[in-house]
């Protein structure tokens, strides 16, 4: 059928955001602890820490303290889990377990309009969850305003990026314990590799080049320029590479849902 | 007259397998129409096409006039489906449940607010409008979907199977308050394995297995035409007893340890047969559209 199999996204993916947004309020009080607190141990374990060891480094022919260093990044990991663990796990409970997309999907909505709706409300998690910690964070006075603002948006199309990969994965694991093999061989490289902990500057050559395929390098890269007040022009190509990787995985993932769902 | 629904030599294929193999038929507006057939047969593919979930691979489908392929969204705002998966959101409380449902449907708040709270008190659910929809009975859960799907005040009722899995109480509930929507013209599109919820409900239906149409009719005359008025059976048959039916030239079916005949307004056969042959018992009732279903897809299990 061609009107069905087209790409049809309505205004009506709104909807789907809305009823993610209506049970996030219901539970708020726990949902948003983790935004709030992880910041504070991390850098309690690293400032007092890992600081006393390592003191303060070059990063860009900088010295800087590694608390203020480190910083950026977790808010760019807690992106990249805000919308990856939103489109994989909870996504995967209310398409298998809850039926929540075949109930929408006797609706107007469309399927494009559910994953739509699904994916930007990942990225949302991204964002609000990074609200919180900027708040968190300034309190140590390790956020350069006014440019620490923008991580706002970075926040959205970063969680758009890896929402959409998410959803891609949700749309061909078998079972939920599959989602195992994506955290451990995709996220958590990521997050120990990206330039997160070490700057990459002290890694080989060629190791630096591999961490620019992964995506959280550049929205690492990104998030610590903002926070640190210096935007460079090589900015342009982390956000190009974003856009781009989300480009490719937010119609694949469509794509594996369609085939996925409807059958 | 405009037909509600219009399937027209609808096929769905899967690979080489054939789930439904040019199924054609027409629902009028006001109507019940049954689609009756065991597991398997091809009954929720049929209806999943029909609200659009699913594509077709050949055929012709209009709804309300319209064309499935080209204006499923029109469409699909007009029927309410009611699944045969509990698809409630566990999230939300039982009138969040409505409420959320209408804003798919882009039912204003208020609108949505009046409407779900008086089908909740038309589906006796009005009491525990705050409960988690994990904390209702089976029943309560099958009203509730029901009660979702006519959040949109629909022209075309979609139902899938509606009482599967429920309590004989629950069960009449349910189909007491379908006769109410009946009554007051709304177009119904059921499936169902179970003949007596068929026989209730449904002014029309048809008889599918392995995706094809074998009967279609309504209720009573398809009993008429397949079965007659009375059906007899005879526990443990004697040789005899086999003998004389086929002598008698009557239409029956012979299950090993149990003989079911069946025959029209014969009170003197029953008679002979308790008198001359029967054993370890016999019965006469009246003839049902189980035993319609049973003679046309046959007593294998379907697994």
């Amino acid at each position: 059928m061609k009107g069905m199999s087209e790409m049809s996204v309505s205004r009506r993916f709104l909807r789907v955001w809305q009823r993610n947004l209506k049970v996030y309020q219901k539970g708020w009080k726990v949902i948003f602890l983790p935004p709030f607190l992880e910041p504070l141990f991390y850098l309690l374990a690293f400032g007092i820490g890992l600081s006393g060891l390592v003191g303060s480094l070059r990063y860009q022919g900088t010295e800087m303290s590694y608390v203020r260093f480190i910083a950026p990044a977790l808010i760019a990991v807690s992106m990249m889990n805000n919308s990856f663990f939103e489109t994989t796990y909870a996504s995967f409970v209310r398409m298998y377990y809850q039926k929540t997309f075949d109930a929408m999907m006797a609706t107007p909505l469309s399927l494009e309009d559910v994953i739509t709706g699904e994916i930007i409300w990942g990225a949302t998690k991204s964002v609000i969850a990074t609200l919180i910690m900027l708040a968190v964070i300034s309190c140590f006075g390790l956020i350069h305003y006014p440019e620490g603002l923008l991580t706002l948006p970075l926040a959205l199309l970063g969680g758009l990026a890896f929402g959409s990969i998410g959803m891609f994965f949700t749309g061909i694991v078998k079972n939920i314990e599959m989602f195992n093999l994506p955290v451990f061989l995709f996220v958590t490289p990521m997050f120990l590799l990206s330039g997160t902990f070490f700057p990459l500057e002290n890694f080989p050559r060629w190791s630096q080049h591999v961490a620019l395929i992964f995506p959280l390098t550049h929205l690492v890269n990104l998030t610590r320029d903002l926070c640190l007040g210096r935007l460079r022009p090589t900015a342009l190509w982390g956000l190009g590479y974003l856009v781009l990787f989300s480009l490719i995985f937010f119609p694949l993932a469509v794509r594996k849902m369609r085939r996925r769902l409807i059958k | 007259m405009q037909y509600i629904v219009e399937a027209g030599n609808v096929v769905k294929k899967y690979g080489e397998f054939v789930a439904v193999n040019h199924i054609s038929f027409n629902v009028s507006s006001g109507e019940c129409f049954g689609i009756l057939g065991p597991n398997g047969a091809g009954k929720t593919t049929t209806v999943r096409m029909v609200y659009g979930f699913l594509p077709m691979t050949g055929g012709s489908l209009k709804v309300f006039g319209l064309d499935i392929s080209r204006d499923w969204r029109q469409i699909k705002a007009r029927i309410g489906v009611c699944q045969q998966d509990n698809s409630l959101d566990p999230d939300l409380t039982v009138l969040e449940n409505l409420e959320v449902f209408a804003r798919y449907f882009d039912i204003p708040k208020k609108e949505a607010r009046d409407k779900a709270l008086e089908l909740l008190e038309f589906f006796a659910l009005d009491s525990r409008k705050g409960a988690q929809v994990t904390e209702l009975s089976g029943g309560m859960m099958r009203r509730l979907v029901l009660a979702r799907a006519l959040i949109n005040k629909p022209d075309l009722l979609i139902l899938d199977e509606p009482t599967t899995g429920l309590d004989p109480q629950s069960r009449h509930q349910v189909w007491e308050r379908l006769e109410d929507l009946r009554a007051k013209g709304i177009s119904v599109l059921l499936t169902t394995h179970y003949m007596e919820e068929a026989a209730r409900l449904c002014d029309r239906l048809i008889i599918i297995d392995h995706g094809l149409i074998l009967e279609e009719g309504k209720p009573d005359s398809l009993i008429r035409k397949h079965v007659g008025r009375d059906v007899i059976e005879v526990a443990q048959p004697a040789r005899e007893l086999r003998s004389y039916v086929q002598s008698q030239n009557l239409a029956y079916e012979d299950l090993g340890h149990r003989l079911v005949i069946y025959c029209d307004r014969r009170d003197d056969l029953y008679l002979k047969i308790t008198r001359d042959f029967c054993k370890a018992g016999c019965t006469i009732r009246m003839a049902t559209l189980e035993d319609v279903f049973l003679k046309l897809t046959g007593r294998d299990l379907r697994e």
